[in-house]
């Protein structure tokens, strides 16, 4: 079993190259300050073996320009830079042909280099497929990705939601302990309130006579206190 | 009362819809073969389309977010209504509903009002506005009466 799947591996991989093609594979986008350096990556997926003649090739088009320029190539294991191209002395190759990474450096950059650099790779007899490319922005100082402002936001709203909703519990749960024991004197206070109440209201002129007589004495010792001083 | 209930579901229901679409519909701005905004600024030409992302602006990045927000604050507000509907004491108003439809309805007005204000122009002449930067203006009025219902409607049996 295990031996004739071995096979039918092999038989398929052996055909399947002949179909498919190489993939090159670069980022989409790359940012970078003024005055820094970049580091463009390549690399790709080929069924067949890295062979030793395995090929780099790097091109650039400014931005708004229509045709290309050739900037960079590595073949038989020699790396040669385009003297014409605006990258001759900035460009560095730090890639390894044969864990199948070609990328380079470029250093010191400036706002004349936005553009579009493309990476083409063969790694023969797998030549079929097609380029990719990389776009460069140099900026003076990095945006703000995208992305991080609105994750902000709505992470702040919501945040807010959640604190609102727990001090409101909170208030709702601490109210409800303070209202237990200021029931208890309320009920002892309204209790003697309505009691007094009551009393007061059947020996209502007993009470305001006392009311006048405490009155008076009260005007009284405030005379003699008058009189004292 | 059933029949208020429904009208009352089919009306959230529809806001949200509206939102929705609003949100994810690539349309703010319209200019011949070039649909911008919210997302990605989209070329279509005889044989394909071809799509950049929008440049990460902050304005367009707070409007994204408020977008974002008045969609999962409709969510949140039916998800409230439901709730209600079989926790309230007979007699009971909608407050959370209320509240939460509200809200939606104030950040779609200001994710437009934003857009509206720091929308910059894509080519020389002026850009039309898109179907779904009038989607938003259409939901805003519906989230805020939607809201206002919740706030008269008193739960009965």
């Amino acid at each position: 079993m295990l031996t004739l799947l071995a096979l039918t591996s092999v038989v398929i991989l052996g055909i399947v190259p002949q179909t498919q093609a190489i993939v090159v594979y670069t980022g989409w986008e790359r940012h970078a300050l003024v005055g820094s350096d970049i580091r463009l990556s390549c690399s790709f997926f080929s069924w067949r073996w890295t062979s030793p003649d395995v090929s780099f090739s790097w091109s650039y088009r400014p931005d708004g320009a229509r045709d290309s320029i050739a900037i960079f190539h590595y073949a038989n294991g020699e790396a040669y830079v385009a003297k014409k191209s605006p990258f001759w002395d900035r460009l560095e190759f730090v890639g390894n042909p044969s864990r199948r990474d070609g990328s380079i450096v470029i250093k010191n950059l400036d706002f004349s280099d936005n553009g579009t650099f493309t990476c083409d790779a063969k790694n023969p007899p797998d030549i079929g497929g097609s380029a990719s490319s990389v776009r460069l922005l140099v900026f003076e100082n990095v945006p703000i990705q995208a992305g991080v402002i609105t994750g902000a936001i709505i992470g702040a709203v919501l945040g807010l939601l959640v604190l609102i909703v727990v001090i409101y519990y909170l208030m709702r749960f601490l109210v409800a302990r303070r209202v237990f024991s200021l029931s208890v004197s309320k009920h002892g206070k309204k209790g003697k309130g309505k009691e007094g109440s009551q009393q007061r209201q059947a020996p209502a002129l007993s009470a305001e006579q006392a009311k006048l007589k405490a009155a008076a004495s009260e005007k009284k010792k405030q005379e003699s206190r008058k009189d004292k001083k | 009362m059933l029949i208020i209930l429904i009208g009352v579901i089919i009306l959230h229901l529809l806001d949200l819809i509206l939102l929705l679409v609003s949100t994810a519909a690539n349309a703010w701005t319209v200019d011949g073969n070039i649909s911008a905004h919210l997302w990605y600024i989209c070329t279509t030409t005889t044989s394909n389309y071809h799509c950049q992302q929008s440049p990460s602006d902050d304005w367009l990045q707070a409007v994204q977010a408020l977008m974002i927000l008045s969609v999962l604050f409709c969510l949140l507000s039916l998800f409230f209504f439901l709730c209600q509907l079989f926790t309230l004491v007979k007699g009971g108003r909608f407050f959370f509903t209320a509240i939460f439809q509200i809200l939606a309805s104030l950040f779609v007005m200001s994710a437009a009002i934003i857009y509206t204000v720091m929308k910059p122009d894509l080519e020389t002449d002026p850009a039309c506005y898109g179907y779904a930067y009038v989607l938003a203006w259409v939901a805003f009025p519906l989230t805020l009466i939607s809201g206002l219902i919740y706030i008269v409607l008193r739960k009965r049996e």
